[in-house]
Parts: C-alpha cells; structure tokens; sequence
C-alpha cells in the first residue's frame, strides 16, 4: 500500500483505525467478564482462555482451512474453561481471584504445549468489510476495513445492556450477583446461574482471542497477548458493569493502544515504549479516580469480591 | 492458690484440657502437612493422566524431571540457583497475603529493582566495590518496594482493586524498563539485544565458597527466615495478622492499619527488587529484556503452594526451580515442548487451590474422632 501525505492528520486516524482494530478483543473479553461479574463471580482466568482461544482457533484454522470453525473451536474451548472455573468456585473456600491466576497459568501453559507447531504455519483470516472505498487515500481505506466480529461484538454489546434490563435471564443474572439470599428466596440456585454466566463469559473471552489469531495480529506467537484478558477485567469495573461502556472503554483503549504506532508512523520514535504502555497507565489512572474507600462503586454487584 | 491446683478435681480437667490442646495442636499440624502433600500427589498424578493422553510415558516423564532436577551434585545446584530468585519472588506474594492482599505483580518490582541496580552499578563505576554492591542493593529494593508500596497505599487509601493494579504496574514497570534499556540507559555496543552497559568485574556477586549457586540463595534464605520472624514473633506481624483477619477489627484495637499495609507490602517488592539486583549483580552483568523471565509469576505459585508461610517457602521454591530446571532435559529427551512445566505448575497449582476446601473438614483431622473413634463407642 503506498502512503499519500496526509501529514499530521495520519495520527488521529491510525488513532481510530486502531481503535477499531485493536478494541475487538477488549470488547468480548470485557462483555463476557461483564456478564460473569454481574452474577457475582470474577474470572482472573480469562486472560488464559484469551489465550488459549487464539491457539485453538488458529490450530482449527490451519487444519480444516476454515477460520469460521477455529472460531467455534475457540468459543467452545473457552466455555470449558469457564466452566470449569465456575465448576471448582462452588466449593466453599475455593477464593476465585486465585483459582483465576492458577487458569491463567493453566490455559497460557496448555496453549504454549499445544500451539508449538502451529508457530509456523498460515491460517486463513476472518473476513474484514471495506467500510472505506469510497475514499482515495490509502489510509483512510486501512482505518475503515472493519472486521466482522467488530460489529458483532457492537450489536452483543447493545443486545446484553438490553437483556440485562428487559429479559428474565438478565434479572435472574442481576439478582444472583446482587444478594445470593435473595436469589435463594426466589427459589434461583446462585452456584448453577454463576456456572452458566462463567462460561459464557469464557465462550466470549475464547472468540476475542480467535480475533487476535485470525485477524489481528493474524498469527499464533507466544506473545500473542500483552494481558488484554487482564485489562478487560479492569475495564469492566470502569464501565461499571455495563455492556454499553465496556464496549466504549474497549474502543477508548484501542485507541490508547493505537497511539505509540500510530505517532511512530509519522515519526515520533522517541519513547515508543513509554506509548506503548498507555492503556496500562490509562488503566491505572481511571480506577484510581474511581474508586473510593468510603463507598462502593456505583452499579456494583453486591456479591462480588473484589469491590467488598 | 496452692491448695486449689492440689485439689484432684481441678487437676483432672487441667490435664485433660491439656491433652485436647495438645491433640487439637497435633491434628491442626498434620492437617496443614497432609493435605498440601496430598494435593501435589493428586496434581502429579493428574498430570500423569495428560501426559498419557498425549501419547508419552509419566514414569519416564518423572524419571527425567527427577534426574534434571535432582539426580546429581550439578542438576542440584542449578535447581538451587533457580530456586534462588525464586524465594523473593514468593515473599513478594505472601507478606501481604498475610494482609489478605492478593498482590500478582511482583514482575514489575523485579524488573525495576534490576534496573535501578545495573543504573547504581554503572554511575558509580570505579568506588569500592563492597560500597557499590551495597547501594546496588539497596537502590534495587527501594525500587521494588516504592513500586508495590505504591500499590498497597492505593488499596488502602483509595480502595483500588490490588490484584489488578499490581498487574497493571507489572506491565509498566516492563515498558519502563524496554524505554530505559533502548534508550536513556542503552549500551551502544548491545545490538541485537538492547542491555545496559555490562558491570564491571568487581561489582559481580560471586558464587557461594565450593559451589556453583550464587550468594543470592543465601540472601533468599535469610529473607525468609526474617520475613517468618518479623511475621510470627514480632508485635508487626501479630498486628498484620489481625488486620489480615479483620480490618474493622485491627482498627477498632486501634492498629495503624494503613502504615501496616503500605509497610508490608513495601517490604514485599524491596524482596522482589532484590531479586531483580541479584539477576543484575550475580546472573546477567546487565539489565535487559532477559529481567521479565517469569520469576514473579511462578513466585505466585510459590507462595500458594506455601501457605504464605515465609518457611515452608524454602523448600518449595526449590522444588519448583528443580522442575524448571528439568524442563530443558524433558525437552531434548522426550521430544515434548518447552511449556511442559508450565502446563504442570498450572495443574498443581489448581489442586492446591482446590484443597482449601477440605480445611476443617475432614474427619481425619477432627480431635473428637481420635478421642473417641465413633466406630467403638456407637452413637454419640
């Protein structure tokens, strides 16, 4: 692709083109912790599933030639991870934030074992709509060609703010996370309803790392994820609970990631790491503005255990 | 007094409140020993399960992991040595677990604290070597601590998750660290894998007298073995562990709960600092990408695995630098990839976890069932 100078006004659109590219992970990882925090459990272990997904669905990709099925793969190997964890966090004194990091662990050390021959081969890519050919300008065209899942994960996360207020299955997750007395008093199993949320929340978390492997990046390396799994977790907690703001804090974040590429473009090389580490920092600075020792956050499911 | 303790009857319920003391003492010991052996026999055993599943054999598997990590004089030594960072790191994850902070970014103190080591030792190149080594040291504590300090004083003043924004600052401190190594602090000599200027020779940390394991396994230890006395004989200790247990009750009784907190936790990362000094000082010469080597990660394991006990971290920290040191061996023999260990660590890790649960409920551990075995008297 030949460049056009376009100057300075590159920045602010590599900005947008990452945020479009790069927030898609965010986005489902960040929906599906939603829906697992809502019922008042936390999953550390999804930065694991992340990255177990993008194994398997770049293994299945590469198998069967079809990226559709490594996505299935991938949703599916993330629902067993969820469940799992949803399964051993019934036990009374089993802490989930722990049982978390140990999935972590687990799901990074399984895809390493299971990923190794798949460093070299090529996976086809999941398709990508030029939303920009109406434009000359060749960056323009690149910030615009929005991947499919982008606009799946934007519809879901239009769907759950939606069911979490008008469907039975929202009220039913919402009460779970909210008093696990109440729900009993409803005649509601919490154990069973947060098994469910977490898996489905791993499912989610699986398909957000079949977008790193099939799309973007592209490729199955062992540095496939930079803790997108983990900052999702963050990222549900600024976007207090709600599938709305977590898909605008994934696309804020995309941006932030975007920024140390997208300055290097135009030729700010200075500092390149220092960018590179604005969504942590961008991270950091929103939880520390929003969090208080005098009061729970707004929008808190009361059951969960990280905002006790 | 006198005539109240000759008195037969007072005697007799002494005595057997002595005898149940003693019997709840023995049954609270052999539970805490018991069942984290019996979960890593279970974890082992599991992972035997995989590792048929992928077609390879667990006896040989075991074998080979037995033989790379402690067959002999020089596999011992290398676990040792590997087990060495491995210490502080775990500390960094228990002292404030004994606050009931769950804190994972012990990575970030490490590679920070080796920085600010490597930046003392090139700065003060020429002056006596045991005064450079000494505030290499000192710098690279400070670094740690100041930057998990940072994170307990949030959780404390301003209720920010620890978990999370230890991890945050991990991946900071590595971009800190990746901005510090290629530029302010590069060595234009190190191409192809940007480093600090390399230490002079005399600011090295050698190995320990007739050994091949660097002075720093002796600093880990003794670490430990302070980390436990500053825990369980000390008024600190005692007053993090009510806090551990209860905040509202450790500030009801008038605790300083938030310097205790920033205290501990600072402690904690000055250990992790000091690791990342010694992987400065004693390992690499400089500082460099090689500093974010997971040390942190498996000190969570560690730590876990542990109990949070400052003692029982010893042995396990080198149990687990001997199966990190046997993966290079299962690797070429059994033709398995390197992230076999990794794969193993998850497992026992999670069975550890698991093993919470069975904490004073089993009936092997229940004192009444040894006094009087329900099978002999009948119903009670």
């Amino acid at each position: 692709m030949e460049t056009t100078d376009i100057g300075l006004w590159g920045v602010p659109l590599a900005m947008l083109g990452g945020a479009i590219r790069v927030s898609t992970p965010f986005i489902f990882v960040s929906l599906g912790e939603a829906i697992t925090e809502r019922s008042g459990r936390i999953n550390l272990g999804l930065e694991g599933t992340l990255v177990f997904g993008a194994m398997s669905a770049y293994a299945i990709a590469v198998m069967t030639g079809s990226p559709w099925l490594g996505l299935l793969a991938a949703a599916l190997a993330g629902l067993c991870f969820g469940l799992f964890h949803g399964w051993i966090c019934k036990f009374p004194k089993v802490n989930d934030i722990a049982i978390g990091i140990a999935l972590m662990l687990f799901g990074t050390g399984l895809a390493f074992f299971f990923g190794k021959p798949f460093i070299q081969p090529s996976a086809p890519d999941l398709p990508a709509i030029p939303f920009g050919n109406w434009s000359d300008i060749p960056q323009v065209q690149a910030a615009l060609n929005v991947n499919v899942l982008f606009l799946i994960g934007a519809a879901l996360a239009v769907f759950l703010w939606w069911a979490f207020r008008n469907t039975r299955v929202g009220l039913i997750v919402r009460v779970v996370g909210d008093s696990a007395d109440a729900a009993r008093a409803m005649g509601l199993n919490p154990n069973t309803v947060r098994l469910l949320a977490t898996g489905v929340g791993g499912a989610l978390a699986g398909i957000g790392g079949a977008y790193l492997s099939l799309y973007y990046p592209g490729s199955w390396t062992e540095r496939i994820s930079s803790g997108q799994g983990l900052m999702a977790v963050a990222l549900v907690i600024f976007a207090r609970w709600n599938p709305l703001g977590c898909f605008a804090a994934a696309l804020l974040f995309g941006g932030a990631g975007a920024l140390g590429p997208a300055l290097q473009s135009v030729g700010v090389t200075q500092g390149y790491y220092l960018f590179y580490a604005a969504p942590y920092i961008l991270t950091l600075i929103i939880m520390i503005a929003t969090s208080s020792p005098s009061r729970t956050l707004a929008g808190a499911p009361g059951e969960l255990s990280i905002t006790k | 007094m006198a005539d109240t303790v000759s008195s037969p009857d007072v005697r007799t319920i002494l005595d057997a409140r002595g005898y149940r003391a003693a019997l709840e003492w023995t049954a609270r010991r052999a539970e805490a020993f018991v069942i984290p052996l019996a979960a890593m026999v279970v974890g082992m055993v599991l992972f035997s399960l995989f590792i048929l599943a992928v077609g390879k054999s667990p006896v040989q598997l075991y074998e080979t992991m037995w033989r790379g990590g402690f067959g002999s004089w020089f596999s011992i030594q290398n676990s040792l040595s590997r087990g060495a960072p491995l210490l502080l790191a775990a500390l960094c994850v228990a002292l404030p677990a004994r606050l009931g902070l769950v804190v994972i970014g012990g990575e970030g103190a490490i590679v920070l604290g080796g920085v600010a080591a490597a930046a003392i030792g090139v700065a003060l190149n020429g002056a006596p070597s045991f005064l450079v080594i000494l505030l290499m040291g000192v710098g690279g504590a400070a670094a740690g601590g100041i930057w998990i300090g940072v994170v307990g004083a949030l959780r404390h003043y301003r209720a920010v998750n620890e978990t999370i924004s230890s991890l945050l600052m991990a991946y900071i401190a590595i971009a800190l660290m990746n901005h510090l190594v290629e530029g302010p602090l590069r060595d234009p000599a190190s191409l192809n894998k940007p480093s600090t200027q390399p230490l002079a020779d005399i600011y090295r940390i050698g190995n320990i007298p007739g050994m091949e394991v660097h002075w720093g396994l002796v600093v880990g230890i003794l670490a430990c073995v302070l980390s436990w006395l500053l825990i369980e004989k000390t008024r600190w200790g005692f007053a993090a562990r009510i806090a551990g247990g209860n905040v509202r009750a450790a500030q009801v009784q008038g605790l300083a709960v938030g310097p205790l907190i920033v205290g501990f936790t600072a402690l904690a990362g000055g250990f992790a600092g000091l690791a990342g000094m010694l992987e400065v000082a004693a390992v690499q010469g400089s500082a460099n990408g090689s500093l974010a080597a997971g040390y942190g990660y498996t000190g969570i394991l560690v730590a876990f695995l542990a109990r949070h006990n400052p003692l029982a971290i010893i042995p396990v920290a080198i149990l687990l630098g001997g199966i990190d040191a046997s993966g290079g061996l299962i690797q070429r023999r059994m033709d398995l990839p390197d992230a076999t260990v990794l794969v193993l660590q998850g497992m026992l890790f999670i069975v550890v976890l698991f093993s919470e649960t069975f904490y004073g409920r089993l009936k092997l551990f229940n004192p009444d069932l040894w006094q009087r075995p329900h099978f002999l008297k009948g119903n009670v």
